[in-house]
C-alpha cells in the first residue's frame, strides 16, 4: 500500500512523515516522530492517555489518523516546557504528587492546559468533567483536582 | 528487632514531602514506559487469541500469514519448552503459566493465546494474524462458580486439584482451605441474634492504564535482553528462562517505568512470546497488548460466592461467625480462596470462627492478584452482616467494632497472635472524625467498614555506593509502582545524615542485584526500606572506620552524626567531625569504594487495618449512586512521606468505588467477554468521585526500623462494605451483589 506524504506542525517545528492511510496520529507521534509522551491506554478514545491538540482543539490522538494531520499545528506533552522553564501546572503537578505511576499525566496535562486556556476560573465541578475523558487508576483524582485548582489560582493571580 | 533499635521520633528527613525524583520526567513525557522503548531492526508482534471460550485446538494453518511479505516468524507452543510437565495444584504452576501463554490442545477462554506473528510492522502482524486459518472441535464452557462447581459442570482440566480438596468435589474445586477456632456451633448457642445470608461478587481488572508491553531480543547463543512493564522483573527472568529453556542468568531483564499494576503485572503473559519471536527471527521484537487483549487475557480478580454466618449479643458480643468463600479463578489453579477466608474475620477477636474457602476453576482468563487479593470481596460480606446485626440490635457500629476489635495479643482468626496492631486506634480516629457526626441529607445514607491485609516482606537485595563527592547511588530491585523512590531516598538521608537531593535511587536490572520479590504484598517502602536503612549501616560501619585509621583509634570508638564520623564519646580522643565528603574524596586511597550492601528476607511486615466512612446517595429512579463523601483512615505504621501515604489511601478506596457500583466482567451465554472496553468497563472518572479525606494513624511495626507497615493494599479492602452499608442505610434495601449498578439497585427497590 501507498504511503501519504504528511507536512504538518509539532510542537512548534515543521515536520514530515510518511504514514500507511490506516495509522494513527498516536501511531505516527510515537513510532515516526518518537514522540513517546502521548501514550496508548485504550485506543478506543475512552482513556485520554493519548490527549494531544490538533489547531488547539484538544483530541484524542488514537482517534485521528495520522494523514489528517497535514497541514495542521499538533501540540503534545513535549511541547508544554518552555525550554528549561516548566509549566506552572507540570510544577504543581510534582509539588502536590498529582501522579502515581504517572501513564496518564502526559494526557491530563495536554487536557487541563487546554481547559485553562479557554476558562481560566474553572470550578471543580468543571474541572472534573472536563478530566472525564481523562482516565487514572492510581489517584483517585483528588490531588490532580487540588493541583489543577491552585495552578489556576496562581496563573490569575500572574496575569 | 529489639524495641530499643526502632526509631520513631526525631526525624529529619522521614515524614517530609519532598518532590519525587522521577517527577520531572513524568511531566515532560520523557520518562520511558513498557511501550516506549526500541530497538535497531524492530520487529513488531501480534497475537492470536481464541474467540472460543473452550474448544480443542484441531489444526493450525499459519502458511498463508507465513507468506505475506514482511512477515519473519510465526510460533505457536511448539516453539516453547517441552521440559515442563504438567503437575496438580501450585506444584504445576510454571506449566499453568506456560499454558496460559500459549494454549497447547485445547483453548480454556476467551482471549487464550494460541499463535503470535513477528513482522516489519505492526499492521503487517496484524494483517498477518488474521490469515491463520484454527480449526476448532468446541466444546461445553461454564463461566459461573456456582455452576462450576454443580455435577456435571464441564471439567476444565481433570486431576488439576491439589491434595487440599477433600473427596467428592467437583474436579474443578482444585484448592481448598479450612481454619478456625473454637466451636462455632455453641458460640451460635450463646447468640441473641443470629444473620445468614450469601454474596456474590462479579470479576474486576485491575484496570492499569498502561497495557502489558515489551521490547525483546534473544539470539542462538541463548543471551537475551528483556525490556517489560512488570512489578518483578527478577519473577519474570525466571519464568521466562524457564518457559524457551534459557540460563536463567543468561536473560537480562529491565523494568521500564511502570503505568499501574495493582498485582495485575506480577506475572508475565507477552513477555516469553515476544522472545520466542525474537529467537525466532533474530531480531528484536516489540509486543505491545491491546486494550481488549488486557481485559480479556490477563488477571481479573476472582468472583466470588459467599455464606457468612454471625450470632451476636445484645450488647454487640460477636459470639461465632463462620464463612463460606467460593473463588472463581479462570481456566487455571491459584485463586486466593485462603486468603480470602484467612481475611474474612481477621478484625475480630472471635472465641468461635470457621472459615472455608475454595479455588475453583472456570472457562475465563486466569485471574491475578488484585491489591489485597480475596480481602475486600471477605470484608464485603462479613461487614454488611455486621452492619446489618448492627441495625437491628440498634447498637452504633463503631462501639461493635470497638468491643470486638483485634488488639495486640488478640489470636487471629487465621491462627497467630496478633503483635502491634492499630485497628482500635483506626476506629477511634474515625469516630472522632468530623465526617462521622456531619449531618446528612434526604436520601442519603453512611456507611462505615474495616480491612485488613497480611502485608509481605519477600526476597529483597540493596546495594548503595558512595560517590567521591560524598553523594549516593542507591540500586534497589523492587519497581516503583507510586513513589517508593522517594521513599527510599528518605530512609537513606535519615540514616547517612545528607540532603534527599544527594541519593539517586534506581531500580537496577537483572544482572545488577540479588534476586529481589515482585513489588506486591505492599513490600515496597517496608522490605527494599528496611534494606535501604541496612545498607546505610553497613556503608556508614565503613566510613567510621576509615574515619577510625585516621584517628588511630579503634573502629567502634567512632560513631556517625549528622553526615560525619565523630569520636562516640569523650574517651574516644579529641577531634574534629569528618564530613561524609571528606571521607569519600580519599576512599581510593584508604581502602578503595565504599559500598554497603543489604540480601535477606524481612520478615516482620507487620499487618494492617483500615476504617472507612462513606455517604452515599441513591438516585431512586434511575438507581444511580453517587459517592458524596469519603473518608480513610488507615495505619500506615510510620508515613515515610505522607503524601504518597496518601495517594496510596486515596487510590485504594476510588478502585474500591469503581468495584462496587459499576465495574464487571461481563459473559455472554457465549462465553465470551461482552465489555473488553472502558466505555463498557467503567472505572471511576474524575466526575464521578468527591475529594477523599485521608487519616494517617502510625501504630509503628515492630519489624521495621522506622515502624513502617505496608499501606498499598489494605485501603482496597473496607470500601466495598462501607459503599454497601451507606447504599442500604440511603435506600432502605441491603444489596448483596455486587456491583450495585442501577439496574440492581432498581430492582432491589421494586421487590422491597
Amino acid at each position: 500500500m501507498n504511503k501519504i506524504h504528511v507536512s504538518t506542525t509539532v510542537n512548534g517545528d515543521d515536520t514530515e512523515f510518511l504514514c500507511d492511510p490506516r495509522e494513527t496520529l498516536l501511531d505516527c507521534l510515537r513510532d515516526k516522530l518518537n514522540l513517546t509522551g502521548a501514550k496508548e491506554g485504550c485506543g478506543t478514545g475512552d482513556c485520554g492517555a493519548c490527549s494531544v491538540t490538533l489547531d488547539d482543539r484538544l483530541v484524542c490522538s488514537c482517534l485521528v489518523l495520522g494523514a489528517e494531520a497535514e497541514g495542521k499545528k499538533i501540540q503534545t506533552v513535549e511541547g508544554i516546557a518552555n525550554g528549561d522553564q516548566l509549566h506552572p501546572l507540570q510544577k504543581k503537578f510534582i509539588e502536590y504528587a498529582a501522579l502515581q505511576c504517572g501513564i496518564c499525566t502526559p494526557g491530563i496535562l495536554v487536557a487541563t492546559k487546554s481547559l485553562l486556556e479557554k476558562n481560566p476560573n474553572p470550578t471543580e465541578t468543571e474541572v472534573r468533567y472536563w478530566l472525564a475523558g481523562n482516565l487514572c487508576r492510581c489517584t483517585g483524582y483528588d490531588k490532580i483536582i487540588r493541583a489543577i485548582m491552585d495552578t489556576a489560582a496562581d496563573m490569575r493571580e500572574a496575569h | 528487632m529489639a524495641l530499643d533499635e526502632q526509631k520513631t521520633d526525631g526525624f529529619k528527613y522521614v515524614g517530609t514531602r519532598p518532590n519525587r525524583p522521577d517527577g520531572l520526567d513524568k511531566v515532560t513525557g520523557r520518562a520511558k514506559f513498557g511501550a516506549d522503548m526500541s530497538a535497531p531492526g524492530m520487529l513488531h508482534g501480534a497475537i492470536l487469541r481464541s474467540p472460543h471460550a473452550h474448544a480443542r485446538i484441531i489444526k493450525i494453518d499459519t502458511s498463508a500469514a507465513e507468506a505475506l511479505t514482511g512477515v519473519k516468524a510465526i510460533v505457536t507452543r511448539a516453539d516453547f519448552s517441552k521440559n515442563i510437565k504438567f503437575a496438580p495444584g501450585s506444584k504445576g504452576a510454571t506449566w499453568s503459566v506456560l499454558e496460559n501463554v500459549m494454549a497447547n490442545e485445547k483453548v480454556l477462554y476467551d482471549g487464550h493465546a494460541l499463535a503470535a506473528v513477528a513482522a516489519t510492522s505492526q499492521l503487517i502482524a496484524r494483517d498477518a494474524i488474521k490469515l491463520i486459518k484454527v480449526e476448532y472441535e468446541i466444546l461445553p464452557h461454564v463461566t459461573d462458580v456456582d455452576k462450576a462447581m454443580a455435577p456435571g459442570a464441564p471439567i476444565i482440566r481433570e486431576g488439576t486439584a491439589d491434595s487440599s480438596v477433600p473427596d467428592g468435589y467437583h474436579p474443578n474445586v482444585v484448592g481448598y482451605h479450612n481454619s478456625g477456632h473454637g466451636d462455632v456451633a455453641a458460640g451460635f448457642k450463646e447468640a441473641d441474634l443470629i444473620i445468614e445470608d450469601s454474596f456474590s461478587t462479579e470479576a474486576t481488572h485491575q484496570g492499569y492504564i498502561e497495557p502489558h508491553a515489551c521490547l525483546a531480543t534473544l539470539g542462538q547463543d541463548g543471551k537475551g535482553e528483556l525490556w517489560c512493564t512488570t512489578q518483578g522483573h527478577w519473577a519474570a527472568q525466571k519464568i521466562c528462562a524457564a518457559l524457551l529453556d534459557l540460563e536463567t542468568s543468561q536473560l537480562r531483564v529491565t523494568a521500564s517505568e511502570i503505568g499501574g499494576g495493582f498485582g495485575g503485572k506480577t506475572t508475565v503473559f507477552i513477555e516469553p512470546v515476544a522472545l520466542a519471536l525474537a529467537r525466532k527471527a533474530n531480531r528484536p521484537v516489540k509486543l505491545v497488548m491491546s486494550r481488549s487483549e488486557v481485559f480479556r487475557a490477563t488477571g481479573p480478580t476472582a468472583s466470588t460466592s459467599m455464606d457468612i454466618k454471625i450470632g451476636m449479643k445484645k450488647d454487640g458480643t460477636i459470639t461465632a461467625a463462620q464463612g463460606t468463600f467460593r473463588l472463581q479463578g479462570g481456566a487455571f489453579p491459584g485463586a486466593p480462596g485462603n486468603f480470602t477466608a484467612m481475611c474474612a474475620f481477621a478484625p475480630y477477636s472471635l472465641k468461635n470462627v470457621n472459615q472455608i474457602g475454595y479455588d475453583v476453576m472456570s472457562n475465563r482468563p486466569k485471574q491475578a492478584a488484585y491489591r489485597a487479593p480475596g480481602s475486600p470481596m471477605a470484608a464485603f460480606a462479613v461487614e454488611s452482616i455486621i452492619d446489618e446485626l448492627c441495625n437491628q440490635l440498634d447498637l452504633d457500629p463503631f462501639e461493635v467494632r470497638l468491643k470486638n476489635a483485634s488488639r495486640k495479643g488478640t489470636k487471629a482468626s487465621f491462627g497467630p497472635r496478633f503483635d502491634d496492631i492499630g485497628l482500635v486506634e483506626t476506629l477511634e480516629a474515625a469516630k472522632a472524625h468530623p465526617h462521622y457526626s456531619a449531618p446528612l441529607k434526604e436520601g442519603q445514607g453512611r456507611g462505615v467498614s474495616c480491612g485488613f491485609w497480611f502485608n509481605f516482606g519477600g526476597e529483597t537485595s540493596v546495594t548503595l555506593a558512595l560517590s567521591l563527592d560524598g553523594t549516593a547511588q542507591i540500586s534497589v530491585g523492587t519497581p516503583d509502582v507510586g513513589g517508593s523512590r522517594a521513599s527510599i531516598a528518605l530512609m537513606a538521608a535519615e540514616e547517612l545524615g545528607i540532603p534527599y537531593e544527594h541519593i539517586r535511587v534506581t531500580v537496577a536490572d537483572t544482572a545488577t542485584l540479588g534476586y529481589n520479590e515482585i513489588s506486591h504484598g505492599s513490600r515496597v517502602t517496608y522490605a527494599s526500606g528496611l534494606a535501604t536503612i541496612k545498607a546505610a549501616r553497613d556503608a556508614i560501619k565503613k566510613l567510621c572506620k576509615r574515619a577510625a585509621i585516621k584517628w588511630d583509634i579503634p573502629e567502634d570508638a567512632v560513631k556517625w552524626q549528622d553526615g560525619c564520623a565523630v569520636p562516640s564519646g569523650p574517651n574516644a580522643g579529641d577531634f574534629d567531625p569528618i564530613p561524609i565528603k571528606q571521607l569519600t574524596a580519599t576512599m581510593g586511597a584508604t581502602g578503595g569504594p565504599i559500598v554497603g550492601h543489604f540480601e535477606a528476607n524481612p520478615e516482620g511486615a507487620g499487618v494492617s487495618f483500615a476504617t472507612h466512612i462513606v455517604d452515599a446517595e441513591v438516585d431512586k429512579e434511575t438507581g444511580k449512586t453517587s459517592i458524596i463523601r469519603y473518608t480513610v483512615v488507615q495505619d500506615a505504621g510510620k508515613a515515610i512521606h505522607p503524601t504518597y501515604v496518601e495517594g496510596q489511601f486515596q487510590g485504594g478506596a476510588a478502585q474500591g468505588i469503581g468495584w462496587a457500583l459499576n465495574e464487571e466482567y461481563i459473559y455472554g451465554e457465549d462465553g465470551r467477554l461482552q465489555n473488553s472496553g472502558f466505555l463498557d468497563y467503567r472505572i471511576p472518572l474524575a466526575s464521578d468521585l468527591p475529594m477523599i479525606d485521608t487519616v494517617i494513624v502510625e501504630v509503628p511495626n515492630p519489624g521495621h526500623p522506622y515502624g513502617v507497615r505496608g499501606v498499598g493494599e489494605t485501603s482496597i479492602c473496607p470500601p466495598l462494605a462501607a459503599i454497601a452499608n451507606a447504599v442500604s442505610a440511603a435506600a432502605g434495601v441491603r444489596l448483596r451483589q455486587l456491583p450495585m449498578s442501577p439496574p440492581r439497585i432498581l430492582a432491589a427497590l421494586k421487590v422491597k
